[in-house]
């Protein structure tokens, strides 16, 4: 911390030259340039996969560039790992935190840069530092608790404070809002313009354009792993930036006609889930889901959704209330699997696809039956039927248009956005009464994301009941009917989907709104 | 009651000098798997340090050039470990099955090549054993009932590495939670992503826990064929490796708990050893030796079927360490 | 700012150099070789210090284990075995576990088949006690397979330690029982009595010698087939059975297999029960195909063994054929080479055995880049420049 000069100081602090890096045939970056002026905030924006956090990873030395140079501070410097980096003076938040979860935050503070061999001294010295830069910057955390104790706003700044610790100048931030509430982003964003104000420059990864028009200085454009523009955010718009990202104009809101429920399919009673803790992860819960409509489920991530989703799906069990399906009801002396609540007509897009949606070693065709493959068509008396699966898989990547159109191509070696088609036309493929939906963008290139979305509201509007998890409220907001908002595992407000917008929705996320006798939410 | 007393403190002293190599490996034990790497061979740096303690103890007629000796193989195993587990990034189970086989067969390969006594090493003379050492006062205090006894005759009358063993157990949990290279130790187990992007070289830290691994499992060798026994014989381990792993995972990879754990599997041998002989009360069968002796492994199945706690691992124990995606 | 980041810049590497992976044929053809190869060149000098010509052991041990019917029959009866490990690891490898237990599993599969041949041997003919051996066999390896299963799926202790305890368990159990409880007043030798006719199973020259075949006598018998039999039913299971799928599905990727419905903790049981009913075989190559009595220590490393045959073999039948036929080779023709040098004992191939363990399970990867550079240096100017 030893740079405090004003903000319009002149000079660049990082300066990207001709920057390019393949990873087998992909070409993650090419020949990419890059300037960022000292004292900045400056938007790095982009699509998933549009190679923003292979750039940073090279700037911060986790990987080596093929070719191109690198300045900071206008003088040329070569990075090969994390030390280099630090030494520099460039600080990164990583999108995934990289905190030891046993330790406390002083901790992780200290560790690699500890003053001495016995720990005694460097604690001393971490203390002190600490308590400064919390004052200096408005960056409160309980030092002495453990991070597995701290909520995830608090665990970033935790981040923040690792890289003002060793001194960076330049502190890059990689998606840092995905796991925040729109109140703890606001938080988020006063600590950045404090860190800018003192002459601290800050590179701002994410694909969010809300963000880059509300705090960014400048922004960069990356599509496909080049740079496609530069620009003053002054002097640009949303609208130019979404074109900029994707090549053409895009339609943000999916086209849908207004809902026709009917009959209720699932009823959720009083539902609770309780952790091995027996911390209740989802509280009391109910709600009805009728046929022909979309509920949403908004909130941010880790309030309880996951594993309301698991609940409902068989994966985790029910601790408490129950739910129903037709004449059959599920609580925790019922208790049902997977496997049997598919059986019951209830298909599920898992939220995470990698972790639980397929087995990435499988060959797409072993995957586009997992959860099924118990199934008569696919099984003779012992042996399966080979044949039968993969002409199955062949069949469903051609509805919906999974590329490449090889059954035998293992799992892992698709994109995100055709490992997620694959799994949405698994789960859509038997026209299921009931779909349970997480997260059915997340990392998708837009161009999947039209699709996926044309797909669940034709799903709707053929009569089935579906469950829509997401973080993302705009998905939300343009796919539901109506909106459930979760905190802490409770459901904490209900709103009609045309009366919601952005601000709302924020302040129920973070069970900061007002609800009117007759059911009215307000700010 | 007298009888009692005197059958009582022998087992004790017979306790303490079965846990030593039980202790000196656990804490081994306990460095590699708090960085993150499995070490099932223990087992074989134990018996292959053994070998070489007592065949250089031999040879040069002095314990500690054989101790050097029982280190040097121990650390070399461990080295080797390393390179196939963290730096080639092995299966570590494999790599330490491998381990322990080679050691169970080139100890003996070696034992004939250089004394042509079945895989055995000529027995060592007195002068060349680590040998008892009476503490200060242990006579005088012997005639206090009990107390005076304990000290006299449990922990007075061990040989050196048997107070080194003990004494490594404050040490190490010293350097595990005050020290930068414990903070460093205990982070790359968890989360070594975490680690090398604070700049500290994960595979580095994990050979340097290996380092010490060695060391200590070296000075557990030594004390097996030139402290407690006179000679080499060969598979003379005899799975106190695995003990000590078991030793350190229902100690919760904690120094102190861990070595509770090895008094723990060491009383029950000490028991095992004076039950050699004896009848089953009103019959005319001995208690069955064979038996006896499988009662450390039963015990260690039993205790980690979970009957005390959940032992949670390091995170990342097991898993190699692999930077690029 | 420290000096390091201010260093020259290296040349930077060209763009585009991007490889394509390796044929399969590199990948489990060619890598293991060059791991073997490896393995045998440090035998080769351990062999030579201890003071033997290496290349001349190399030609006993080819000879002495390859060289005719007798030799080929020794090997082969050691492949047996070799195949009944390897499969009990794979098979438990694929839902990601790992069975160390294979010694103790194959001993008591051992007094599992004895115990029935006792009991029936005086009654029932050959062809009935057969199918029950297979099933006694099998029934007791699982059964000493089970109790780490139950700890592993449901008690959460891991099975690898487990294992290893009922391996020393295994052997302090049978001592005891051999010793203690089934020898007879007055006999020294800690056995079982001898098993009647009906109760041993066809040596291959025996069997051979019906369709005029003329074979030397050598333990080789027919279980040789039972384990070639196994392999087949073991591909189908994992590949083409449901069962295989969520096995495999387990292993892969546990969490999805929840998703799906799976019950881990069943697919830990069953995995592990089929996986010590393999290894029990290795009870009935050895108890009823060859002893003829309950006798201690008949397992010697095949267990262990296992674990290299089945890494080596990547976990897949063919692969552990081949394996287990190249440690048939090292055990029969190292047992050759203990004749004819007195240097070289048993432990000389327990050497090699933990050798080829390193190089080929633990190492397998470390020749990879170098095995690579080879093949690309040899292919890719053919392929054009375009790099």
């Amino acid at each position: 911390m030893t740079n405090q000069s004003s903000p319009s100081s002149a000079g660049t602090a990082i300066e990207l030259s001709g920057i390019s890096k393949a990873f087998g045939p992909v070409q993650a970056n090419s020949d990419v340039n890059l300037s960022v002026p000292k004292g900045t905030i400056h938007g790095i924006i982009g699509e998933n996969g549009a190679g923003k956090s292979t750039l940073m990873s090279i700037l911060y030395g986790f990987y080596e560039a093929d070719s191109g140079e690198v300045f900071v501070n206008e003088k040329k410097v070569s990075i090969r790992n994390s030390n280099d980096a630090i030494a520099t003076g460039i600080g990164m938040v990583h999108q995934h935190f990289m905190l030891v979860d046993t330790f406390s935050v002083l901790e992780n503070v200290m560790l690699g840069a500890e003053s001495g061999e016995v720990l005694k001294d460097s604690i001393k010295k971490a203390e002190t530092e600490l308590t400064r830069l919390e004052k200096e910057y408005g960056l409160h955390v309980p030092i002495h608790s453990l991070i597995e104790d701290l909520p995830v706003g608090q665990q970033q700044r935790v981040e923040i404070l690792k890289a003002l610790y060793r001194g960076a100048e330049i502190l890059i931030l990689d998606e840092p809002t995905g796991v925040l509430t729109p109140q703890e982003t606001d938080q988020l964003f006063k600590i950045l313009e404090a860190l800018r104000d003192q002459g601290v420059t800050v590179i701002l990864i994410t694909h969010k354009l809300r963000e880059i028009m509300a705090i960014t200085d400048n922004v960069s454009v990356m599509r496909h792993g080049t740079m496609v523009a530069h620009r003053k955010t002054s002097e640009t718009d949303r609208e130019e930036l979404a074109e900029l990202m994707v090549g053409r104009k895009v339609r943000t809101k999916a086209d849908k006609q207004k809902a026709q429920p009917k009959e209720t399919k699932l009823k959720v009673e009083n539902l609770s889930v309780f952790d091995q803790f027996n911390v209740a992860r989802v509280d009391n819960v109910s709600l009805d889901l009728r046929a022909g409509e979309i509920v949403g489920i908004a909130g941010v991530s880790g309030n309880g959704q996951s594993e309301l989703l698991e609940a409902l799906s068989g994966i985790e069990a029910v601790s408490k209330g129950s739910f129903t399906l037709g004449d059959i009801t599920i609580d925790a002396d019922n208790p049902k699997n997977a496997k049997e609540m598919r059986d019951l007509g209830l298909a599920h897009v898992p939220e995470d696809r990698l972790h639980l949606g397929l087995v990435p070693s499988f060959s797409a065709h072993e995957s586009s039956i997992l959860g099924y493959h118990r199934d008569k068509e696919f099984n003779g008396p012992i042996l399966s039927k080979v044949g039968n699966i993969v002409n199955y898989c062949a069949r469903i990547m051609n509805d919906f248009d999974v590329r490449p159109q090889d059954p035998s191509l293992k799992s892992a070696n698709f994109s995100g956005g055709n490992q997620q088609k694959l799994i949405l036309a698994r789960e859509m493929d038997r026209d299921p009464p009931i779909l349970l939906v997480g997260q059915p963008t997340r990392g998708v290139d837009i161009g999947a994301i039209e699709f996926i979305h044309q797909q669940i509201i034709a799903m709707r509007d053929a009569g089935c009941a579906v469950l829509l998890v997401s973080v993302e409220l705009e998905e939300i907001m343009s796919l539901a009917d109506r909106i459930l908002v979760m905190f802490e595992g409770r459901v904490v407000g209900e709103i009609e989907a045309d009366k919601a917008d952005e601000k709302i929705l924020g302040l129920m996320m973070a069970n900061a709104h007002k609800t009117s006798p007759d059911g009215e939410i307000t700010a | 009651m007298e009888q009692s007393i005197v059958i009582l403190l022998s087992v004790l002293d017979g306790t303490l000098r079965v846990s030593t190599p039980l202790v000196l490996c656990a804490m081994a034990g306990l460095f590699s798997e708090r960085s993150g790497t499995v070490d099932i061979s223990l087992e074989g740096k134990l018996l292959f340090s053994a070998f070489a303690a007592a065949a250089v103890t031999y040879v040069t007629g002095s314990p500690w050039v054989g101790m050097v000796a029982a280190i040097a193989i121990s650390f070399s195993l461990s080295m080797l470990h390393g390179f196939a587990c963290v730096t080639h990034n092995g299966n570590q189970v494999v790599s330490g099955v491998a381990i322990n086989i080679l050691a169970s067969g080139l100890t003996v390969v070696l034992g004939i090549a250089f004394f042509r006594q079945g895989g055995q090493t000529p027995t060592l003379p007195k002068d060349a054993r680590f040998t008892p050492i009476e503490l200060p006062f242990a006579e005088a205090l012997d005639s206090i009932p009990f107390i005076g006894q304990l000290y006299a005759q449990v922990i007075s009358g061990h040989n050196i590495l048997v107070y080194l063993a003990f004494l490594l157990v404050p040490i190490t949990s010293w350097i595990v939670f005050k020290t930068r290279f414990g903070l460093r130790l205990r982070a790359v187990g968890e989360n070594p992503k975490a680690v090398d992007t604070a700049g500290i070289g994960v595979r580095a830290m994990r050979y340097k826990a290996l380092a010490v691994n060695g060391v200590l499992c070296g000075i557990a060798g030594a004390y097996l064929s030139t402290a407690q026994n006179a000679a080499f014989v060969r598979e003379m381990s005899a799975g106190q490796g695995y003990i000590a792993l078991a030793a350190l995972i229902f100690g919760k990879w904690r120094p102190k708990t861990a070595m509770l754990a090895c008094l723990m599997f060491g009383l029950l041998d000490a028991i095992a050893i004076r039950l050699q002989g004896v009848m089953i009360p009103g019959t005319e069968t001995e208690v069955p030796v064979t038996l006896i002796q499988a009662l450390p492994y039963i015990l260690t199945v039993i205790l980690l079927a979970g009957f005390i706690g959940k032992a949670i691992p390091p995170k990342a124990i097991g898993i190699p360490y692999v930077k690029e995606r | 700012m420290s000096d390091t980041t201010m260093t020259e810049e290296k040349p930077k590497k060209k763009i585009g150099m991007a490889k394509p992976p390796l044929p399969a044929w590199m990948d489990y053809g060619v890598l293991p070789l060059v791991n073997i190869l490896f393995a045998l060149f440090i035998s080769g000098i351990i062999i030579w210090l201890i003071g033997i010509n290496p290349f001349e052991a190399l030609e006993w041990l080819i000879i002495g284990s390859l060289g005719g019917s007798y030799e080929l029959g020794y090997t082969l009866y050691y492949t047996t075995n070799f195949i009944f490990t390897g499969l009990a690891v794979a098979i438990a490898f694929h839902a990601n576990l790992f069975n160390i237990g294979g010694e103790g599993q194959a001993y008591v599969g051992g007094l599992g088949v004895g115990l029935l041949i006792l009991a029936v041997d005086q009654y029932l003919p050959f062809w009935m006690i057969l199918p029950l051996a297979i099933m006694a066999s099998a029934a007791f390896g699982a059964a000493w397979a089970s109790v780490p299963a139950y700890l592993q799926a449901y008690r959460g202790s891991h099975i690898v330690i487990t294992t290893i305890m009922f391996n020393f368990i295994a052997s302090a159990l049978m001592t005891y029982l051999l010793v203690d409880v089934m020898r007879g007043k007055g006999q020294m030798s800690p056995e079982s009595r001898e098993f009647a006719e009906a109760g041993h199973l066809p040596f291959m020259h025996e069997f051979m010698a019906n369709f005029g075949f003329d074979l030397a006598s050598t333990p080789l018998n027919v279980t040789f087939f039972w384990a070639l039999i196994c392999c087949v039913f073991l591909w189908l299971f994992i590949w083409r059975t449901r069962w295989g799928y969520e096995i495999r599905s387990v292993g892969a990727n546990e969490p999805a297999a929840v998703y799906a419905g799976v019950n881990p903790r069943r697919i830990v049981m069953m995995a592990m029960l089929i996986s010590g009913g393999l290894a029990g075989f290795v009870g009935m190559n050895e108890i009823m195909g060859v002893h003829h009595k309950i006798l201690l220590n008949f397992v010697s490393g095949y267990g262990f063994t296992g674990i290299a045959v089945s890494h080596m073999g990547r976990n897949h039948p063919v692969g552990i054929i081949l394996a287990s036929l190249l440690f048939g080779v090292l055990y029969q023709g190292g047992a050759e080479l203990a004749f004819e040098y007195s240097e070289f004992t048993r432990e000389m191939v327990v050497t090699i055995q933990g050798l080829i363990i390193l190089f080929c399970g633990a190492l397998a990867y470390m020749t990879k880049p170098f095995v690579a550079n080879i093949y690309y240096a040899i292919t890719l100017p053919r392929n054009g420049k375009e790099a």
